[in-house]
């Protein structure tokens, strides 16, 4: 212990060795993994987010969704059965930032693509309890009135192809603000929710 | 009578920490309001669950405990480096900054400006002034500690010095963004590795904001309340270097099950259990401090709030490590028993200690003899301590009912309960809650009616210079 005496008398060095050793475990833990295949290299049948999606995305982060949604189902059975398909780490290499979740308040939303109509999403959205009495879920029908930024989009879908490489054509990115111009938040928060987990088919065997 | 610089910043981030404690609160009573109540979200874009849940979590974690830690460390530093604060503007201008980045978060967040991060949603013009107050908060508090006439650096600086530099990582690397508009930006990293970083980055807001932070107010108030000495000097030593490593490691046990390669998290997992050992060498460490005046628990209600906070650090570490053993985790994640976990580690352990060290603190600053009501301190802790056993023992119930009730299959290969089925289940649990944080509320709700009283009171103390520590 006189050794540590050392540490204790010198400000510098102390802190040099809380920085080194607080460094150690990202390092091994989060380097590695941008550069493992399977977690990098996206799933053949996955493409990129079409402007309305993205808008509509954007919109599902500025609610809050991820506080009672999660967007990653689990290898168990009753998860299979439940929600679809477990989730593989391709099917979100173009998600900046991931929204997979911590919470299930609600239920998990990685496969609800495709599982509900549009227009049950449009009741669900305005009032959830019209559709699903026991839910505590809010309801957002101020997403019918407000319309999507279009000039966001388009923004954004430029950030994603020029610093993250998220395959864009060019043609998407020059039409993007036509695309969702005029759209509601309702329309955008819907496309959103049905390409969500559409790479894999829901039915696992 | 002459203004002692020092004393007058702490005083201030006093004040901020019982007023955001009482607010980030009453949030927090707000939205578990709305959970049990659903009508209450009142079709308010600004009121709705989703949007005040984190103005919720920030406010708790970083107005109320990051002004008690900024606070309690600046008060520490300079007491027992028996030095001024190394540049008095400069702290001036962290005290002011601070509450500017929590007033950004208040006109954030209910509006829809978010990053979507757990307990890092701020925007990203909030980010980098956030990080200029954070650099000038460090260049105070290290710069005291070269000021300092004592050879030794007192243990509790080690801890706030853990913490002032692991929250600069983690802050800078979780939020590397980049912008599209003034508040819309998308994280660098993608998918699964975005993930990692925000585990990383979340787990250890809790290892070095919720624990190394606090431990630091724990090895000066403890010791001074009870006017005793640290039980263990080598126990110190061990457990800092100990905590620090290991629970930069634990963050993948967030993600056990999902996309996130097997490799870490089993590595996380098998760092949670490890974190276990240096978790308890802390709790015991301060517990112990009390050996040979246990009879202080009994006559000081300071004393219990201080003692009570360290076995509840004790009993949510090692809830954490069992939760991480991914078999246990497969029943406990996603449900409402992480939100009892949380909140026996946030009410319980961070709460508590935070209101026992102002209890403290408050007479020294305004240099009164004590407190204006012990009785009131009293009747705060066990509200308190009733508030929390409401809510932890609600939310254990709700969450391992939902997590039986998820997994539970027919003979027939069907799942028996449609999630539908398993909300409604859990009404009764959302309404205990509820009534668990108003109780706890009310209890800081006395606490600032003892501190304005105290505050107010006549019979100043003459000298209460405070035990060096």
């Amino acid at each position: 212990m006189s050794k540590h005496a050392k540490i204790e008398k010198n400000i510098g060095l102390m802190g040099i060795l809380i920085a080194l050793v607080v460094s150690m475990g990202g390092l091994v833990e989060i380097v590695p993994l941008m550069f493992q295949t399977s977690v990098i290299e996206a799933h053949p049948n996955l493409k990129p987010y079409t402007a309305l999606e993205l808008a509509g995305r954007d919109i599902y982060i500025s609610e809050g969704c991820y506080n009672c949604h999660s967007q990653q189902i689990r290898p168990f059975v009753d998860e299979t059965l439940r929600y679809g398909h477990y989730s593989q780490a391709n099917e979100f290499v173009y998600d900046h930032p991931f929204q997979w979740g911590s919470k299930r308040t609600g239920p998990d939303l990685h496969r609800v693509g495709g599982k509900y109509t549009d227009e049950w999403h449009e009741y669900h959205l305005m009032d959830p309890r019209s559709v699903v009495p026991e839910s505590n879920m809010p309801g957002y029908p101020w997403f019918a009135e407000k319309l999507v930024d279009a000039e966001q989009t388009a923004a954004g879908m430029k950030v994603q192809a020029k610093w993250f490489g998220v395959p864009y054509t060019q043609e998407q990115l020059d039409s993007a603000q036509a695309d969702v111009d005029g759209k509601t938040q309702l329309e955008a928060v819907i496309a959103y929710l049905q390409v969500l987990g559409t790479a894999i088919p829901r039915s696992y065997k | 009578m002459k203004t002692n610089f020092n004393d007058e910043i702490v005083k201030k981030f006093a004040i901020a920490t019982v007023l955001w404690g009482i607010i980030g609160m009453l949030v927090g009573v707000f939205i578990a309001a709305e959970m049990a109540w659903p009508l209450l979200n009142l079709d308010v874009p600004w009121l709705t669950f989703s949007r005040l849940r984190p103005l919720h979590t920030n406010a708790v974690i970083f107005a109320f405990g990051g002004n008690a830690l900024i606070g309690t460390s600046l008060y520490v530093v300079y007491r027992t480096c028996k030095a001024d604060l190394f540049l008095p503007k400069l702290a001036s201008f962290v005290f002011w900054g601070y509450q500017l980045v929590i007033v950004g978060a208040v006109l954030t967040l209910p509006f829809g400006y978010t990053q979507s991060r757990e307990y890092a949603e701020l925007i990203w013009p909030i980010d980098i002034f956030l990080t200029i107050v954070w650099v000038s908060y460090a260049i105070v508090f290290f710069g005291t500690i070269t000021k300092r006439k004592e050879k030794h650096i007192f243990v509790a600086n080690w801890f706030y010095a853990a913490f002032i530099i692991t929250i600069a990582l983690l802050h800078i690397v979780n939020n590397l963004q980049i912008p599209v508009n003034w508040h819309l930006s998308y994280s660098v990293y993608p998918g699964a590795v975005d993930a990692i970083v925000q585990w990383w980055y979340g787990h250890n807001a809790v290892g070095f904001f919720l624990t190394a932070g606090f431990l630091g107010m724990m090895y000066y108030f403890i010791p001074m309340q009870a006017g005793r000495p640290v039980y263990s000097y080598r126990l110190s030593i061990v457990h800092f270097w100990a905590l620090i490593s290991s629970y930069m490691w634990a963050g993948p046990h967030h993600l056990h099950y999902t996309s996130l390669p097997d490799w870490t998290q089993s590595l996380g997992m098998v760092f949670s259990l490890i974190l276990l050992a240096p978790s308890w060498g802390g709790m015991i460490n301060g517990i112990m401090t009390l050996s040979g005046a246990w009879h202080k628990l009994r006559d000081d209600p300071i004393i219990k709030f201080l003692i009570v906070s360290l076995s509840f650090y004790g009993m949510s570490t090692f809830e954490g490590p069992m939760m991480a053993i991914k078999t246990v985790n497969a029943l406990s994640h996603y449900t409402d028993w992480t939100i009892g976990h949380v909140h026996s580690g946030a009410l319980g352990w961070v709460a508590l200690i935070t209101i026992g060290s102002l209890y403290v603190l408050i007479p020294k600053l305004w240099k009164k003899e004590a407190m204006y009501s012990t009785k009131l301190i009293n009747t705060h802790f066990w509200i308190a301590t009733l508030g929390i056993v409401l809510y932890i023992a609600s939310m254990w119930i709700a969450g391992v009912m939902q997590g039986l009730m998820w997994r539970d299959i027919n003979a027939d290969g069907t799942v028996v309960y449609s999630f539908a089925e398993t909300v409604k289940a859990t009404y009764p649990y959302y309404i205990a809650r509820f009534i668990g944080g108003t109780l706890f509320l009310a209890g800081m709700c006395i606490m600032l009616y003892n501190f304005i009283m105290t505050v107010k009171s006549k019979g100043d103390a003459k000298d209460i210079a405070g035990v060096a520590a």
